[in-house]
């Protein structure tokens, strides 16, 4: 197992709130991380730092490092464009574009300078196939995204996200949306997805976590409480914390 | 079964409560009453004043070729000659003024509208700081100003200028288009921001996560999606262009001239009315045409207002 990402005493501050507090993990290249957590512990602001969104946000301060491929992304020198269409995002809430089906999946890939059509049409019903949006979209792709329901939309950006070929995909709540037959689509997706990309989910579902992740974090008011390989993590948990969270005492 | 045996005493119940809902005092039903009456009254007034100004204003402007008094040939000519004892005379040739008023705004919205969408991007998406503390409160000041007073600064700045760098008389199509171009940038601006910054942040953000730079962001996404609300705010800016009168008519020299040529003199719609109704007879053909102007003039707004819906209406459904 290589480390694919190495974070390094990892701080955050929103403004003067502390929200992460000295994180240090190693993820690794080719399995699922999933981070658990109650709601507000920092689960979506650490994700956020990876692919560095947080600093769209005014006053956020960060402190220490993550590196990817042994490359700190918080380097003076780090080119953005070129981690983020490394480091793909899913979004806790679906954000497609307001425009059509097609044009949502293509937006990255043109970005980055595709512009064949026949290659653009190969990518959209590749990618869609591959978050099973396709047979639901395939004769209306150019229909507005809006008006997709919310697991449509939530597949779409899914969609969006494999579009561009990144190495790492970031997934925060994807299935939050989902009916169970989708959730069960999604998670067979993201172990076959495993096979060629770096993996992180947040999840509030603990099933889901053990389902598919090979490490988990246990994310606790801005501090990781344990971080181990999945089975160990809820079958033995270390840390008193830890065995009350996945025994549902709280959260 | 059970719910069927219940169900009259609960119709009863629901009887009568939703009665003494019905019946409230009869003070209050008087108050329902006149609330009614005044707002019923001011709809009416207001689609009466609506519809006979509509009325008037068409009945005036057709008046004239109903009568005879004037031919559309004539109206739709080049000739410009209402006092004329020529043969054939007197001329009342429109065709240069409705081309001059077309022609101002179509430039004048070429100028802003790149303009104006420009500086709308500024202050929402690279420096919104500056954009809310500087930019806002001079958007607003400029909407304040009176045009009288952007058709006196364009008398005094711009057409002295234009005279002394280019050697024509100044007064010319060129200044019209500068002085309206700068009162309408405002409404476009102004228009704009509302639209572009009416997107929501996550929209913003599911571009750059796709490695988008700031100006891909702007460029594919926010102009994109904000099109129908930036193209309603340049027809608006069009729109009071089209109907401005009294700046333009400061400036543009007043020539009945094809408005083909930027340092010449020329008129609009707006600056023939104005400055013919108060010395022209009622009833005769002169007066009568300048009302056959206000109904295109009206006519043109009426059309700006269809676009304004169409696009509006088009944003809508995304
Ligand atoms: N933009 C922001 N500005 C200031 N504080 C923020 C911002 N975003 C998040 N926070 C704070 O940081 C803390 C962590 O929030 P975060 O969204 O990372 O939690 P989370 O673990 O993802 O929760 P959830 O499971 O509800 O999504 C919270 O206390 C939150 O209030
Ligand atoms: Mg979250």
């Amino acid at each position: 197992m290589t480390a694919k990402i190495e974070v390094h005493d990892f701080n955050l501050f929103y403004g003067k709130n502390q929200a992460l507090h000295d994180l240090n993990f190693q993820l690794n290249e080719r399995e699922v991380t999933a981070f658990i957590g109650p709601s507000g512990c920092g689960k979506s602001t650490f994700l956020r730092s990876i692919n560095r969104m947080n600093d769209l946000i005014p006053n956020v301060k960060v402190r220490g490092q993550i590196k990817i491929d042994q490359q700190n992304v918080y380097d003076p020198h780090q080119d953005l464009v070129e981690l983020r269409k490394h480091v793909g995002m899913v979004f806790q809430q679906p954000n497609p574009f307001p425009l059509s089906i097609y044009d949502n999946v293509v937006y990255g890939p043109r970005i980055h300078g595709i512009s064949k059509k026949a290659e653009l049409n190969e990518i959209v019903e590749r990618t869609l196939k591959q978050a099973n949006l396709w047979d639901e979209v395939k004769d209306r792709l150019d229909a507005p995204a809006l008006g997709l329901s919310g697991g449509q939309q939530q597949r779409l950006v899914i969609a969006r996200v494999l579009a561009i070929q990144p190495d790492i995909i970031l997934m925060d709540e994807p299935a939050s949306a989902l009916d169970p037959i989708s959730t069960e689509r999604l998670e067979e997706l993201i172990i076959q997805l495993k096979e060629s990309y770096t993996i992180v989910i947040v999840t509030h579902n603990m099933q889901q976590a053990q389902r598919i992740s090979d490490q988990t974090a246990f994310f606790l008011n801005g501090y990781v409480v344990e971080f181990a390989q999945t089975q160990r993590l809820f079958q033995q948990p270390t840390q008193q914390k830890t065995a009350e969270y996945i025994a549902g005492q709280f959260g | 079964m059970e719910q069927v045996t219940n169900l009259p005493n609960k119709k009863l119940e629901e009887t009568s409560l939703a009665e003494e809902l019905r019946s409230p005092a009869k003070k209050l039903i008087r108050i329902e009453q006149r609330g009614r009456i005044y707002t019923l009254l001011s709809a009416w007034i207001l689609i009466i004043t609506l519809f006979s100004l509509l009325f008037f204003i068409t009945s005036k402007g057709i008046m004239p070729f109903i009568h005879g008094e004037i031919t559309l040939q004539n109206f739709f000519s080049t000739h410009w000659g209402p006092t004329s004892a020529e043969p054939g005379g007197p001329f009342f040739g429109s065709i240069n003024f409705i081309l001059g008023s077309l022609m101002v705004t179509l430039l004048s919205a070429l100028i802003s509208a790149p303009l104006g969408i420009g500086a709308a991007i500024f202050m929402t998406e690279i420096s919104p700081k500056f954009g809310r503390k500087i930019l806002q409160p001079a958007i607003e000041i400029l909407v304040g100003i009176p045009s009288v007073v952007y058709g006196f600064i364009g008398l005094t700045l711009i057409v002295p200028f234009i005279r002394n760098t280019t050697g024509s008389i100044g007064f010319s199509l060129l200044a019209g288009v500068i002085v309206l171009s700068v009162m309408i940038l405002p409404t476009i601006v102004s228009m704009s921001v509302d639209t572009i910054q009416s997107i929501p942040q996550s929209l913003r953000e599911g571009s750059y996560a796709l490695g988008a730079t700031r100006w891909q962001t702007i460029s594919r996404l926010l102009v994109r999606t904000s099109l129908p609300g930036l193209m309603t705010g340049v027809i608006l800016g069009m729109a009071r262009a089209f109907g401005e009168a009294l700046a333009v008519q400061m400036v543009i020299g007043n020539s009945p001239n094809l408005p083909f040529q930027l340092m010449k003199p020329i008129s609009t719609l707006t600056s023939v009315i104005t400055l013919n109704m108060g010395n022209t007879v009622q009833g005769t053909p002169y007066n009568s045409v300048l009302w056959s102007m206000a109904l295109i003039l009206l006519l043109m707004t009426l059309f700006f207002i269809l676009l304004i819906r169409l696009m509006t209406q088009r944003g809508k459904q995304g």
